[in-house]
Parts: C-alpha cells; sequence; structure tokens
C-alpha cells in the first residue's frame, strides 16, 4: 500500500489555495493535474463561463460542478447581431433557469449574451434564487416589463441589473415601482435599451434616492433633459452614468441646474447616452470632462467644431465611442489630447449612404495610430483606405489586440493604387502579434489569407466578408491561426474542399459560421458523420436542402464542438445530417 | 425544342438570353467575378432590399438571381445587401430614420422585421412582404388588400396592431400616420380576420387609392 505522499496538503488546504485562482483557463489547468485535485475543484468551482450554450447541457455542468453561484451564457452566433439568423433560431434559457432553479438554490449572478429570455424565465430567476444578486441581459430578447417586474419585486439582495442592447417589450413603465421602498441594495441600473413608455419618473428618482451604493446608471431615452439635474442630485456618488434624450429648448435656468447638478459628482468617469444631443447643452458636462476616462457620444448627433472643442476637454479618456461626425480634423485633435486613449470607435452617421456625409478618411485612424502610444482596440467605419495607411497603422501601433475595419463599400480597392488590400492588413498581421480580433473589409485575395494563416498566431476571432478567390483563402485560416477560435464568414467564395480538409480543426475552436458560401449540403452531412463531437447545422428556409440540385449551396452554416450532442430545440429551418425529408412537417 | 428534356424553348426566347445574366458568380451586382473552381458558383444572394429573402419552394436557385440581376441593374437605387455594414439594429434605429416593426404570418413558423421607413406607400410594403413570404402572390382588388397563397388557397390579410394596442386592417389610414402607429404587422388568415375593426367608408378608402398611385 502507498504511504500518503509526504507532501499531499488536506482538501481543505487545497480548497483555499484554489480559491485564489480565479481565471477559467487556470482553474482547468488545475483540475487536469490529478484525480484528486479534479475532485476538489469541482466542488470549490463558483464561477462558469459557457462560450456557447449549446457545447455543454446544465445537466452536465450541474454534475460536475455542484456549487456555482455565478453563471455566463452566450446563444445566437454574433452575426445574430446584423440580422443574419432567423427569428426563432434558438439560444433558450429557460431549460438552464429550469435545471438550475433545482440544483443551485445559492445562485447569485446569471450574465446572458445573445439568448432568448421569457417573462417565464424571469419570474422563475426571481423566485428561485434566494440571494439573486446580478443579472446581465446583454443583446437578449424575448421578455418584457413584466418579467422585469417579477425580478424587482422578489430580488431583495439585488445589486446589479443590466439590460443592455436588449430587445424589451414594452408594456408598462410601473415594473420600477415593485422594487419595494425597503429595497436600497441597488449599484447598478441600465435600462438604456427600454423604449419609450417603460419608466416611471417619480418611482426612478424615489429608488436613485433609497440606494446610496448607486455607482452606475444609464437611462433610457424616454428621461428627458430637464429630469436628470433632479436624478444625479440624489446620486452624486455616481460613477457611470447615461443620460436619455439630451435634447431641449435652451433655457438658462435649466442649464445652470443642470451643470450644477454634474459638477456635483465628483466620481464620474463614464458619460453615455445624448440621444439627439443639442450643442447648446453639452457645455454642462465640461466640469467632468478632466475626470472622464470613458465618453460615448454614439447616439450623439452633434458635430463639429462642438464635437472636436468636447473631446478636446478630455485629456484622461480611455475610451471614446463616437459617430463619424468627428471626421479626420476631429481625430487629429483627439490624437493631440487624449494620450491616454486604449479603445476607439467611430460608427456611421448615415451607413446607407451612396455618397459620404462626413469628411472622415483613413486619416483619421492614422492620425490616432501616431498620436495615441496605448491604443489598442480599434472599430472603424469608413469609405475610403489605402495599403500604405494601414501599414502605417500597424508599424505604429504594434499593440493592436482588436483591429476591426468596416469600409462601408464591399470590396472597395485601395483608392490611391487600385490594388487589394491584401498588403495593408497583412501588415497588420505582421506588427500586432497580440492580435486577438480582427475584421476585414474591402477588396482581399487568398493573399490577405496566406498572411493570416502565417502571422496571425495569437488570433481568437476573425470576421470575414465579401473576400477571397477560392477555398485556399479558407485553409490558409484553418491551417494557419493556433488560437482560432472563432470564425465568421459571409459571401466568400469558400466550398467543400478546405472545410473537409480541416475538420479536426473545427474541433479545437467555439465555432464556425460561414453564409452565402459555397458549401453543398452533402459536404455538411459528411462533416457531421465524420465529427461525431461537432455539430453541424445548416440553416435553410428554402425547405429540405435535399430538394435542392447538389451544386445549389446551403444559404447558412453553423458549425460547433459540443458534448451534449444534437439540440433538441431546432426549428423547422436547421437541418443537420439525421434530417430525414420525410419526417419534417412543412 | 427540346424534347428530351420535356422543356420548351422559344428559339427567339433562346437567342435573346443573356448567358451572363443567368450564370451565377459571387460578388455584388455589377461586378464580375471568376472562381477558380469549375463548381456552382453563388449568386447575389441578398440583392434586394434589405429584408428580402429567397424564393421559396423555388427548387431551382438560379431563379433568384435573374431577378437579382435585373434588380440590381436598376439605376433608381442603391441595391442593399442584407446584414451590410454590420451596423446593429438599435443604432439603426437611432441614427437613420429607421422603424423596424416584426412581421409574422399565420401558420409560418419565424418572424421577419421589415424597416417600415424604407418604404412611401402601402404599395411597396406589400410587394415587399411579397417578395419575403413569396409563395404568395398579393393582388390588389378594389377596396381589398388581401394576399392570397396560390399553394394552398388561403387568403392572408395583412395586419397591424397600432400604439394602443389595436389590432387593424393595413391600409385604412395615411401611409405615414400607419408607419406611425404600427408596432407590428401579422398576416392574419383571412377567416380570422372578420373581428376587426370595419373598413372606413368609401371617401376615405379613395383617398388611400389615390395614394398609391
Amino acid at each position: 500500500m502507498q504511504k500518503k505522499m509526504a507532501y499531499s496538503f488536506p482538501d481543505e488546504v487545497l480548497e483555499h489555495v484554489f480559491s485564489f485562482i480565479q481565471s477559467d483557463k487556470d482553474r482547468n489547468a488545475v483540475s487536469m493535474v490529478c484525480k484528486s485535485w479534479y475532485d476538489i475543484e469541482r466542488w470549490c468551482r463558483r464561477k462558469i463561463f459557457v462560450g456557447n450554450c449549446y457545447a455543454v447541457n446544465p445537466r452536465i455542468v450541474i454534475r460536475r460542478f455542484p456549487e456555482v453561484r455565478s453563471i455566463e451564457l452566450k446563444g445566437k452566433p454574433h452575426f445574430a447581431d446584423f440580422n443574419l439568423v432567423p427569428d426563432g433560431w434558438g439560444g433558450y434559457v429557460f431549460p438552464w433557469i429550469l435545471e438550475m432553479a433545482r440544483a443551485y438554490p445559492w445562485l447569485e449572478e446569471i450574465r446572458l449574451k445573445r439568448m432568448v429570455v421569457t417573462d417565464e424565465s424571469l419570474e422563475l430567476i426571481a423566485k428561485s434564487f434566494k440571494n439573486f444578486k446580478v443579472l446581465v441581459l446583454f443583446s437578449c430578447e424575448g421578455f418584457s416589463t413584466d418579467g422585469l417586474a417579477a425580478i424587482a419585486a422578489s430580488c431583495k439582495n439585488l445589486r446589479e441589473l443590466d439590460l443592455r442592447d436588449s430587445e424589451v417589450d414594452d408594456l408598462s413603465g410601473h415594473w420600477l415601482s415593485h422594487f419595494p421602498e425597503t429595497y436600497t441594495s441597488l449599484v447598478s441600473l441600465n435600462i438604456s435599451c427600454l423604449g419609450s413608455d417603460e419608466v416611471s419618473f417619480s418611482a426612478l428618482e424615489r429608488l436613485v434616492g433609497r440606494c446610496p451604493n448607486l455607482r452606475t446608471l444609464l437611462l433610457n431615452r424616454a428621461v428627458p433633459l430637464d429630469k436628470i439635474a433632479n436624478i444625479l442630485r440624489r446620486a452624486p456618488q455616481l460613477v457611470e452614468f447615461g443620460t436619455g434624450t439630451y435634447t431641449a429648448e435652451l433655457r438658462p435656468d435649466v442649464f445652470s441646474y443642470l451643470a450644477g447638478a454634474f459638477s456635483s459628482c465628483k466620481e464620474l468617469r463614464s458619460l453615455s447616452g445624448f440621444w439627439e444631443a443639442v450643442p447648446a447643452y453639452i457645455p454642462a458636462i465640461y466640469s467632468v470632462c478632466s475626470r472622464l476616462t470613458s465618453l460615448n457620444l454614439s447616439f450623439a448627433t452633434i458635430q463639429n467644431p462642438d464635437l472636436i472643442k468636447l473631446v478636446s476637454l478630455c485629456p484622461s479618456l480611455q475610451r471614446l465611442l463616437v459617430l463619424d461626425y468627428i471626421e479626420d480634423s476631429g481625430l487629429e485633435a483627439l490624437a493631440s489630447s487624449c494620450k491616454d486613449l486604449q479603445e476607439l470607435r467611430v460608427f456611421p452617421s448615415d451607413p446607407f449612404g451612396v455618397e459620404p456625409n462626413v469628411s472622415l478618411t483613413e486619416q483619421g485612424l492614422v492620425a490616432i495610430s501616431w498620436g495615441c502610444p496605448k491604443l489598442e482596440s480599434v472599430l472603424y467605419f469608413c469609405r475610403q483606405m489605402s495599403n500604405a495607411a494601414l501599414v502605417t497603422i500597424a508599424q505604429n501601433r504594434p499593440n493592436l489586440t482588436r483591429f476591426r475595419l468596416c469600409i462601408i463599400d464591399p470590396k472597395t480597392v485601395d483608392y490611391l493604387t487600385h490594388e487589394p488590400l491584401d498588403v495593408g492588413f497583412g501588415a497588420i498581421v505582421e506588427h500586432c502579434k497580440d492580435l486577438r480580433r480582427l475584421s476585414l473589409s474591402g477588396l482581399l485575395t487568398d493573399r490577405v489569407f496566406d498572411y493570416i494563416g502565417t502571422y496571425a498566431k495569437k488570433l481568437e476571432m476573425l470576421s470575414v466578408a465579401f473576400a477571397g478567390d477560392s477555398d485556399l483563402g479558407l485553409h490558409h485560416v484553418l491551417s494557419g491561426c493556433e488560437s482560432l477560435r472563432k470564425l465568421e464568414i459571409r459571401d466568400c467564395p469558400f466550398g467543400d474542399k478546405a472545410l473537409l480538409a480541416n475538420a479536426a480543426k473545427l474541433e479545437t475552436m467555439r465555432s464556425l459560421w460561414m453564409s452565402s458560401c459555397s458549401v453543398s449540403f452533402g459536404a455538411c452531412k459528411l462533416l457531421g458523420q465524420k465529427m461525431p463531437r461537432l455539430n453541424v447545422e445548416v440553416i435553410d428556409e428554402r425547405g429540405h436542402p435535399d430538394s435542392r440540385p447538389e451544386s445549389c449551396p446551403v444559404d447558412k452554416l453553423y458549425i460547433y464542438r459540443s458534448v451534449a450532442g444534437p439540440r433538441v430545440d431546432m426549428p423547422p429551418f436547421v437541418w443537420t445530417k439525421d434530417e430525414d425529408s420525410s419526417l419534417r412537417l412543412s | 425544342m427540346s424534347p428530351e428534356n420535356g422543356k420548351i424553348l422559344p428559339e427567339n426566347d433562346a437567342a435573346d438570353l443573356n448567358f451572363e445574366a443567368t450564370e451565377l458568380t459571387l460578388g455584388l451586382p455589377g461586378k464580375s467575378r471568376v472562381t477558380s473552381d469549375g463548381g456552382a458558383k453563388l449568386g447575389n444572394k441578398r440583392g434586394f432590399f434589405e429584408t428580402v429573402d429567397l424564393n421559396f419552394g423555388d427548387k431551382d436557385c438560379g431563379q433568384s438571381q435573374i431577378d437579382v440581376q435585373e434588380a440590381a441593374n436598376s439605376p433608381v437605387s442603391k441595391v442593399q445587401v442584407e446584414g451590410w455594414p454590420p451596423v446593429r439594429g438599435f443604432r439603426k434605429n437611432a441614427m437613420t430614420s429607421c422603424k423596424y416593426v416584426k412581421v409574422a404570418v399565420d401558420g409560418a413558423p419565424y418572424l421577419r422585421k421589415v424597416d417600415l421607413e424604407m418604404y412611401d406607400s402601402y404599395q411597396q410594403l406589400l410587394s415587399s412582404l411579397e417578395q419575403m413570404f413569396s409563395c404568395f402572390t398579393i393582388r390588389n382588388y378594389l377596396n381589398e388588400k388581401k394576399i392570397i397563397d396560390h399553394m394552398n388557397g388561403i387568403e392572408y390579410v395583412p395586419t397591424y396592431e397600432d400604439k394602443d394596442g389595436d389590432w387593424m386592417l393595413v391600409g385604412d389610414v395615411p401611409w405615414q400616420m400607419f408607419v406611425e402607429s404600427c408596432k407590428r404587422l401579422r398576416l392574419k388568415k383571412s377567416s380570422e380576420a372578420i373581428g376587426l375593426a370595419p373598413r372606413t367608408p368609401p371617401k376615405c378608402a379613395s383617398t388611400t387609392e389615390r395614394s398609391l398611385n
């Protein structure tokens, strides 16, 4: 019989040591050391992240981790954000809530992204988890203000309610009144996505007034400008604030009352909202500008010179979201005043216009790359680009980790040389060795994918549209990008060959999305048969894929690894290898 | 005539047929592309209005490509591609004049969204709905706006839920008023649409009719 090893600690000691290990990756590594570590670790894991809700099922998670307090789930693929995933596709949270209600009575936090959440789910959450503290519904849908009322009424320990970017059915503004008068523990409230009639102002003011720990308050458009001051005066400790609609007739008394309210918020570091902002009221926030680290003006209709003046007053900015009204001149000003800038997102004010409506070109981004040494995350919509600009950006900013460029017209060439933009993006992946996320646009051949496969070794997520010439492009990416987790492709001439040749790679990734490409249903069936741990789902609303000629490509394809087997909630327009056309109901 | 495959192709049609227009290629309307493999090339699937999807029940997926090429060659408006540029719905709603409403069809398992601001009239909206759920054909009878499913012989009546939560028949109020008050659309089976608010008296209907022309 083996002697117990001298250096084997009692379980409690190991558990205590493990409690300092927070990251999932490290926890997973710990659990693989030996059987006893696996066992100890699984009993003390408190936080679970499931990047694809269909990769696993609730039973499996609960069986392995019996004492979870916090769970994060993601549902639909990213391209659902752009209407490419039909309604009814899936991502339902209810089955998870049902199982967790039974297994995790002490669950405190639920964070969901792109999932379908019903009022029934919210009601079940409200009554099942006595110590519930955090609910984040990021880009979710399927629920109404009734569900929110249930949460407000029952969750006495709720700290955070964040509905960011979700679609909520507005039935009544009175759900806020369901927070009892005795409830005071709110720390963070984000209702910016709610529509016009979904908030009762007096209930909001009373709620804000009685919650001394409130740090984050993001209001919705329904809250008019003249109500903001009263809210701010009740919560001068706010760190993050989002206004509602920021427009009103200029009245000196309203203005000075508002300016006074802002200046009393000494902790304020982040501002957002500003729907329909009018220049007249922008100076009301000047007193907080020097302390701001984050500013979201992406809904603000203000233009230069007001916009330039504003950003120039914010030297501590680390994060800026803005519309292309800022133009190249504004970005040049930003580059000289905001040396701490880490993240920049420039959105199009007129994405569907045929002609440019603003003077925003590649020059603005180049200026930022020269002036902002800490810049690491970029999302930039523009209408012209050159390889030279991209090379400059890449050389200036090798510390970029996220680079998403959207040249609005698909297949736009380098406007100086009329060449594809392969070389420019090649420079990005070559110089930015820590690049984790990349979105391509413009005219691109297989060559850019060769560069990506060769250099982008840390790349985890790649988005491709209207690019490439042949399967070789896809093959370069699948065979070269070692860290690739998510690949999403639309309207590219990639077909069966690269996919089948790299089947094994797909099991090392979270998911692959391909729509309007050239993949045949036959290849999908074959892939599904060869790789039992992949779910190969064809989304096609034209009826059974077998009813079309073999040469007719599938409409959309979503492939993801899973230990849960094929899902049981597929809608009629999702097809897998197991589909027998005679079993389908029309 | 080609009796072998049973198809009858009048000779003049064959001569006029522009082969290139029917060839499936990847890429946007107006730009030519060649793929390296000889296999099926993908056509311009997303060449219509943003909200249009592929034709249903259409076994030959090449058919829709011809329509798309023709639409694309029209100089009237820029052809929009579904989901491009990749701007999220709530951003579009905030910035452009944009009003997305959900469209449901009795008996169909999925919903669609349309942007009412993209249309100037009931006619355009109904045409777009026809494209979307394209097994139906819209018949514009005098004073009647119905959508007929030829395959099943079912009539559909376009209805909408207004700001007050009432379900109304589409077409009764001036177009702009409709756009402002419409919260969602539903194509109801004719038999179930009976209990809805009655049609307006003829003098109002003729105003609506005039505005369609």
